[in-house]
């Protein structure tokens, strides 16, 4: 197959497909076996200094932001980042975590471009590589598949494709050109799910985003969950499985796990914190401040909700929650 | 005639550009309010399409995140983002409307930096869907407010393929043939693209602006259809709608 051209932004990790396959083989238990923690030793025993990590769905929905939020409080550095950011990868970024971040999108929807994003990326304090959506997904989806790479059709032609780590192939079978998407294989991803069971069987209601794609991509995988569900709940809609156990590392109970992003049918999002934390986010010093009284300063997810204003607030916003 | 702001016509005009049973990518704050408005008037059939995986939603309440749970609220599909960006890449999607800090004469449109991308001037959130709505569906639509510094001879970073560097281009570089730019909904005037240079023409003025006005608000020289039309200006029911109905908390408008 001929290389036509090449994105010049740095692969920032190429894992062997094989290696992957050791790994599973050595580090990963076939059987049924309960994996429920705290979000303290999940994300201590999982999640190390200058690992690739991957946070999924996004910010503002169906997030793991408990878990993120306990990976500031350890403060675990020099991180390399991929995906979406809304919230998530904002908070990471602005604790100072993140050294380089496989970027698609990174904003504040609604509320405009992130300052924290800008700062970082002005300075040069974080290094960004470019792609777009459907790439990172599908870059999750070859690591899914056992592959290398996976051709596709986006990027082709544009700067976003120059300052990835995308090549231009031409096919074997037609001669077009395509783009070549090197799979991306995190050391650790976090996912929210609505329920699963003690071993990590896990289901989403609504869109899966790329639940399924980055989960099969993860070396570690640290999940939450809404809710902790007997094993048998499971066995009786199986389909409804769309992470399995044995792809889990970890199943952190967190209701309320994703504020103050929304879950769906669950709660709604927390507006009036979202937009505490984006006018905070203007400057360093307030987003500083933020990270200090509403992250570090909480010891746990529990002591977090509490001081949102508890079971009272979740009840406020499960009222408010998308009804089917 | 009803007063109306910038936003309440950006989202009226790009509400009429929507097609009835298309599917039609939809992103973000103006093209999300204009599919709303666009199924309560000549497009009930419309499939809104959020590239997370909701497909087809009711949009009786107006989503604020394109990943949010009214993206998929009375869907017939709540699905992931490879199963519609790869339903994109087969040919599903007719329409993908796109917004950006730039776009040039090909509509080629700028959602990463100003300046340098390694030690930018000012960073973008990037690309998002927008790259693969701009390779992957049929037409596109850009919603723009007009302004010299948006409407550039060249973009600063080529985000989004619009028609690249003119004829035959998209194709050259791999993108699915007849596929590419299509109309650029502004606050001054109604766009396409010519078939012959692929490069922007002003199809039709809004309301109470002249030919001039648009061309001293672009940073290159506009192409002008034979037939310049007036954009009406939103209609009363249009507004109430808007203002009532699909976002009474101005949240957008």
């Amino acid at each position: 197959m001929t290389e036509l051209a090449s994105g010049k932004g740095p692969l920032i990790r190429m894992e062997k497909v094989d290696a992957l396959r050791d790994y599973v083989r050595e580090h990963k238990p076939k059987g049924l076996v309960p994996k429920v923690m705290s979000e303290q030793e999940a994300i201590r025993r999982f999640v190390t200094e200058g690992c690739y990590l991957g946070v999924e769905l996004y910010g503002s929905v169906r997030c793991p932001m408990s878990l993120v939020r306990e990976v500031v409080r350890q403060g675990i550095g020099k991180l390399e980042l991929a995906g979406q950011g809304v919230l998530e990868n904002d908070l990471l970024i602005a604790a100072g975590l993140v050294d380089k971040l496989d970027i698609t999108y990174h904003g504040y929807e609604v509320f405009g471009i992130s300052p924290v994003l800008r700062r970082a990326c002005e300075s040069g304090r974080v290094q960004t590589v470019e792609w777009s959506n459907a790439a990172l997904a599908w870059r999750f989806k070859a690591a899914a598949m056992g592959l290398p790479f996976l051709p596709v059709r986006s990027m082709l032609g544009t700067d976003t494709f120059r300052y990835s780590a995308a090549k231009e192939i031409e096919c074997p079978f037609t001669g077009q050109k395509l783009c070549a998407l090197p799979a991306l294989a995190l050391d650790v991803g976090l996912i929210h799910v609505h329920r699963c069971d003690e071993y990590g069987n896990c289901q989403i209601d609504g869109i899966s985003g790329f639940a399924a794609e980055m989960a099969r991509a993860s070396k570690r995988l640290i999940v939450s969950a809404e809710e902790i569900v007997p094993h048998a709940e499971i066995q009786r809609y199986p389909e409804r499985t769309v992470i399995p156990y044995f792809i889990v590392d970890a199943v952190v109970h967190a209701p309320g796990g994703s504020l103050p992003g929304e879950m769906p049918y669950a709660y709604w999002r927390d507006e009036a914190h979202m937009k505490l934390y984006f006018d905070m986010a203007k400057d360093a010093d307030g987003v500083e401040r933020y990270v200090e009284e509403w992250v570090r300063g909480t010891k746990d997810h529990a002591e977090f909700v509490d001081k949102l204003g508890g079971e009272a607030r979740l009840a406020e916003l499960r009222a408010q929650a998308t009804k089917r | 005639m009803a007063d109306y702001n910038k936003s309440e016509l950006l989202i009226c005009t790009a509400a009429r550009q929507m097609e009835d049973g298309a599917i039609c990518f939809i992103g973000t704050g103006v093209p999300m309010l204009a599919a709303a408005l666009a199924k309560r008037t000549h497009a009930p059939g419309l499939v809104a399409a959020f590239e997370f995986g909701g497909i087809g939603p009711s949009l009786e309440k107006l989503p604020l995140a394109v990943g949010g749970s009214r993206t998929f609220h009375r869907s017939p599909v709540a699905s992931s983002i490879c199963d519609l960006m790869e339903a994109a890449a087969r040919g599903y999607v007719e329409y993908g409307f796109l917004g950006g800090a730039q776009i040039d004469p090909y509509g080629n449109l700028n959602a990463t930096v100003i300046g340098e991308h390694d030690r930018p001037k000012v960073r973008f959130p990037g690309s998002g869907g927008a790259n693969d709505i701009g390779s992957l569906c049929w037409k596109t639509i850009a919603i723009m407010r007009h302004g010299k510094q948006r409407f550039v001879p060249k973009v600063d970073f080529l985000t989004t393929a619009g028609y690249l560097d003119g004829p035959g281009a998209r194709e050259r570089a791999g993108l699915p043939a007849g596929s590419g730019p299509y109309r650029v909904v502004s606050d001054m005037g109604l766009l396409g693209y010519d078939a012959e240079n692929c490069r922007m023409k002003l199809l039709a003025l809004q309301p109470g602006v002249s030919l001039e006005q648009v061309q001293a608000e672009t940073g290159f020289e506009l192409q002008v259809a034979d037939d310049l039309q007036e954009n009406p200006p939103p209609s009363d029911e249009e507004l109430r709608l808007l203002r009532e109905e699909i976002d009474p908390d101005h949240l957008y408008t």
